[in-house]
């Protein structure tokens, strides 16, 4: 195998983000590891997002709305759990098992009247779905309406996994990104991620040689759904605290700016945008209040400029490897 | 007698220790400072270095670091900050918060995790009952406390047909309830806005004209207050039903105010014109800071520092001796804006409360003045729900 | 039913729409001919404001302070369109999005650098600040009338426009093929930048017309933008008449929404559920209708021909 700037650096990308609670409890600074926790989670998002995004060519303006179910169905289910005494719905497993099955069905209904419309009116309906559940969520007074909800307890995982040490929580949202970037590369790459990669680039002629695009289009939105309910559930857990502001439209739009940033319609990328975006935001408000101002202009050129996002950067740079670097065997390439 | 021996221990250690322990004081002040609320901020982080001045920026002879984070007026992104100046600035004390519900989502972060959590203004409900906490302080009050004092008010003035607007989240819900609590006549109508989204308020103000109530009350903190007066007065209600108001006319949207809000009349638990030494040091000292009037952000937040000095000098800069630091916090021994107060079983003042009325002073600056006092040594209604007893 | 306060809502039901209008016009049109997603337009709102509100202070006039702010909005505007926005036009959508969220926050923090955090207020003149009476012995606020009388001025003046002049001619060629306009010779660079400014004066002219009632603040084009987008697609994109009827329906079901839905509801669930879902509910109002129009005609109210 060739030498790749690229692949290496996402390797050793991967290969850091296993190690940050090893590196944050040996230097003492377990923020870090709660920092990152953050990452893995808006990446997973990212990821569902980029599978419909970039691949599908959906612009969903809503995809927070899930962040926002999974979440619920976490703060929703340990309030019981601990204000009724339902012990089972405090379950963790429960808790994913209703995320995966509630923002599947949510899935199904935006999509399937989301997807009868095309360009600027689907951004705008997905949108107007997000804000039917967000102010679903703002209205109900129950679970804390607008204030949000402080969750008393963590999911419990029947002493297989215990959520309350970040070290575990990291682990298994790392676990999740893993398992999402698997079904994300295994999808794309099948019969199915093909045809739905030619609706994108060419609608009338898939619909033309019979495949049925708005069904393709249905069940990759519902499948996209699922997984980023799940990432709701890990991002309750992460934060101890569920509200509306989850699934506030400016949270769909930081997914858009992750996968979009990092490389729309490729595996890794959005993983690197959400881990760029999220970095950038830490540091640059850690230097100075006005950081916007400068985060602002920098997509702004990284649109113009660096199409294909970070990930085409990375791309750029491996032709640039093998144009300049020696050639140890000509025929190569 | 074994106390006796227990104290001048302590006092030993303590004594020892301070030499030991020349560790830095560092303090997390988790506020609003962007966005339209960034001024509320602004004004608290000005009281704050006002106080540090006052204190020669040493407590009990140790340094002072201070942590001022934005919450940006978002209840998840308050928790985080909060969350990192426990976790990664591994403070003493954490203080500020203006918003309830940024309070709320912030707490357990804090409370349990280390440090004194000690809130600048937010006092909703909860904390104050149910999950007080003997790390939890608070230098303002319990949200419901104003407000009752102005259904006592309204009462005294006769009023029958009361119309209430608030936004609704969780301090506008506490204000709301407060006022009913003691309110007497009859509540014609209420509305509860949107929050922060909402400052077009033509709709309310139609129905409140249709209405005809003897007054409207309302609670609108920050900008929205402003909003409120001006499209009350270009209603043309102004002149005809009066308004009252908690925690919306302050020294911010005063001198934007101006006219709309002369006369008006408001409860709080102080004033800039308080008659006691230390508030007329601090307001003084601020205005030559700043050339603003405080507001009581402002004053709560130079509390806040005042009580935190109080902990620190009492263990002598050990901050290791939380206890220590808890007894001399439950004392409120500290030069406060508000006079001499004490603490209640669950940690939140017992005060006074005043009625004020916004008036303009010789020099032509608004300001507020005090009216009578409704309230003597006044507890919230939540303390008898905390467990918490010393 | 209270007649007389259902007769005042709807005015101010109309009120709310019409500066909706306002803003959804010049959104429509840069959408409908250059075919770009501005998010920066709330920003474009709050330039508008922003500026009238520092003219008002030096010309201690309100009237001046709006004149002399249009003509700076359109420069604004077209130094904008040619600096950043030009380059994408040819973009997707989604970089389109992208690019003009990155410049909603560097609106933002430019002018808290350059204003401070603290919002600005613009004076009314006496004559504007209180209310006069209607018909029936309805009050109504003077300056709320005055935001009626503008908008329903832009919109014949917009009317006029597009369908009478040269320039109408060619906005309304370009809504529906843009190809078709530059392959005719004609410089569409030009027409760009025209259409561009008067965007953003219209923006700017909701905002000033905003600013009286509504603080002028930092970010204070946000929510709106959303609602005025909501407002172009219910209308169909690119159509000023769309526009117009959407905004009008909007406003109308917004404020009376607020205003009547607890009651409504009060028939139905007890008082304090009423009370606290109702303003959530009335929020969702909006959404569900543009989602059922949007299931009924995936093109909106009226889609511009040959889209």
């Amino acid at each position: 195998m060739k030498f790749s700037p690229r692949i290496s650096i996402i390797t050793l990308l991967m290969l850091g983000l296993a190690a940050v609670p090893l590196i944050a409890d040996s230097i003492d600074e377990p923020f870090y590891t709660v920092l990152f926790s953050r990452m893995l989670i808006l990446s997973i998002g990212a990821v569902s997002l980029n599978f419909i995004l970039g691949f599908g060519g959906m612009v969903s303006f809503g995809h927070a709305v899930y962040l926002g179910i999974g979440s619920y169905v976490v703060g929703i289910g340990t309030f019981h759990a601990v204000e009724d005494g339902v012990e089972w719905l405090g379950n963790g497993f429960v808790h994913m098992a209703v995320a995966v099955a509630v923002s599947a069905l949510a899935g199904l209904i935006i999509g399937a009247i989301s997807l009868r419309t095309h360009g600027v009116y689907f951004i705008m309906i997905t949108l107007a779905f997000a804000q039917m559940f967000y102010f679903i969520a703002v209205g109900n007074e129950n679970y804390g309406g607008d204030d949000g909800l402080s969750l008393y307890m963590r999911s419990d995982f029947s002493g297989l996994l215990d959520l309350s040490n970040d070290n575990s929580l990291y682990y298994l949202n790392f676990g999740f990104l893993l398992a999402s970037l698997y079904i994300s590369h295994r999808l794309t790459n099948s019969r199915f991620g093909m045809a739905l990669r030619g609706t994108k680039s060419n609608e009338q002629r898939m619909k033309s040689i019979g495949f049925p695009v708005f069904r393709y289009r249905l069940v990759a939105f519902v499948i996209a759904g699922a997984i980023c309910g799940l990432a709701g559930v890990l991002s309750a857990n992460q934060t101890d605290f569920v509200s509306p502001a989850v699934m506030h439209w400016t949270r769909s739009g930081d997914l858009i700016i992750m996968t979009v940033l990092g490389g729309i319609g490729t595996l890794f990328g959005p993983v690197i945008g959400a881990i760029a975006f999220l970095l950038l935001e830490e540091l640059l408000s850690g230097i100075t209040e006005y950081w916007q101002l400068f985060f602002g202009p920098m997509l702004v050129l990284v649109v113009i400029f660096a199409r294909g996002g970070i990930d085409g950067m990375l791309a750029a740079l491996d032709r640039w490897w093998i144009q300049f670097s020696p050639k140890k065997n000509p025929e190569g390439d | 007698m074994k106390l006796g021996i227990l104290g001048t221990l302590t006092l030993a250690v303590m004594l020892s220790s301070q030499l030991a322990f020349a560790e830095t004081v560092k303090i997390g002040f988790v506020t609003t400072l962007t966005g339209g609320a960034g001024a509320i901020g602004n004004d608290m982080r000005d009281a704050v270095e006002l106080a540090l001045d006052h204190l020669g920026r040493k407590m009990g002879g140790s340094d002072v670091e201070m942590f001022y984070e934005d919450d940006t007026f978002k209840p998840a992104v308050g928790k985080q900050k909060t969350e990192k100046l426990v976790k990664k600035d591994k403070v003493h004390f954490v203080g500020g918060y203006i918003w309830s519900h940024v309070l709320m989502a912030s707490r357990n972060s804090a409370v349990g995790k280390g440090p004194f959590m000690i809130t600048s203004n937010a006092g909703p409900g909860p904390v104050a009952g149910k999950l007080c906490h003997e790390d939890f302080f608070s230098t303002s009050w319990q949200n419901d406390q104003t407000t009752m004092a102005m259904g006592e008010v309204l009462n005294q003035l006769g009023v029958k047909r009361l119309y209430i607007m608030a936004p609704n989240y969780t301090a506008g819900k506490s204000m709301v309830k407060g006022v009913s609590s003691t309110f007497k006549g009859e509540i014609v109508g209420k509305d509860m806005t949107k929050f922060p989204a909402q400052l077009d308020f033509s709709a309310e103000l139609a129905k409140i004209r249709a209405e005809k109530p003897d007054a409207v009350f309302i609670f609108y903190p920050g900008k929205h207050g402003l909003q409120f007066f001006k499209q009350y007065s270009q209603a043309g209600l102004k002149d005809t039903i009066p308004l009252y108001s908690a925690f919306t006319v302050d020294s911010l949207s005063l001198p934007r105010m101006k006219g709309l809000a002369e006369g008006s009349l408001m409860t709080m638990f102080w004033a800039p014109d308080l008659d006691n030494a230390v508030n007329k040091r601090f307001v003084a000292d601020y205005r030559k800071k700043t050339g603003r009037f405080p507001t009581f952000y402002a004053a709560q937040s130079y509390d806040t520092i005042m009580l935190i000095n109080s902990a620190v000098t009492a263990v002598g800069g050990d901050l290791s001796n939380k206890d220590g630091m808890r007894d001399a916090m439950r004392k409120a021994d500290f030069p406060s804006v508000r006079g001499p107060f004490k603490y209640g079983n669950n940690h939140f003042p017992i005060q006074n409360f005043y009625l004020r009325k916004a008036v303009k002073d010789a020099d032509g600056n608004y300001t507020t003045k005090i009216v009578k006092t409704v309230y003597t040594n006044h507890q919230d209604p939540y303390a008898k729900d905390c467990k918490m007893s010393w | 039913m209270n007649w007389i306060l259902l007769l005042e809502q709807t005015l101010n039901g109309f009120q709310l729409g019409i500066l909706l209008f306002l803003l959804a016009a010049g959104l429509t049109l840069i959408f409908g001919i250059m075919d770009l997603i501005n998010l920066a337009h709330g920003s474009l709102y709050m330039m508008g404001a922003y500026f009238a509100a520092t003219f008002t202070q030096w010309t201690d006039s309100f009237l001046l302070g709006v004149l002399l702010a249009l003509p700076a909005c359109m420069l604004f505007g077209v130094i904008l369109e040619r600096i950043a926005l030009r380059t994408l036009y040819t973009r997707s959508h989604l970089d389109q999005v992208l690019a003009t969220f990155g410049l909603i926050l560097f609106f933002n923090e430019f002018v808290r650098l350059i204003w401070g955090p603290i919002g600005l207020d613009i004076p009314l003149p006496e004559l504007l600040s209180g209310s006069v009476e209607l018909f029936f012995g309805i009050r109504y606020p003077a300056f709320r009338l005055v935001i009626i009388a503008v908008g329903i001025m832009v919109a014949f003046l917009l009317y006029l426009l597009v369908s009478k002049t040269k320039i109408g001619m060619l906005i309304r060629a370009g809504a529906s093929n843009r190809q078709m306009v530059s392959a005719l010779g004609i410089n569409i660079n030009l027409l760009y930048t025209v259409v561009f400014g008067l965007g953003t004066a219209l923006a700017g002219l909701a905002g000033m017309m905003a600013a009286p009632i509504m603080t002028v603040e930092i970010g204070m084009g946000e929510g709106i933008l959303i609602i005025t987008f909501v407002v172009i697609v219910i209308g169909g994109v690119g159509s000023i008449k769309g526009a117009f009827v959407a905004a009008l329906i909007v406003g109308f079901i917004d404020t009376v929404g607020r205003s009547f839905l607890p009651d409504i509801l009060g028939l139905f669930v007890s008082n304090d559920i009423a009370d606290t879902a109702a303003p959530a509910i009335s929020s969702m109002l909006i959404y569900i209708l543009m989602a059922l129009i949007l299931a009924i005609k995936p093109q909106g109210l009226f889609p511009p021909k040959g889209a």
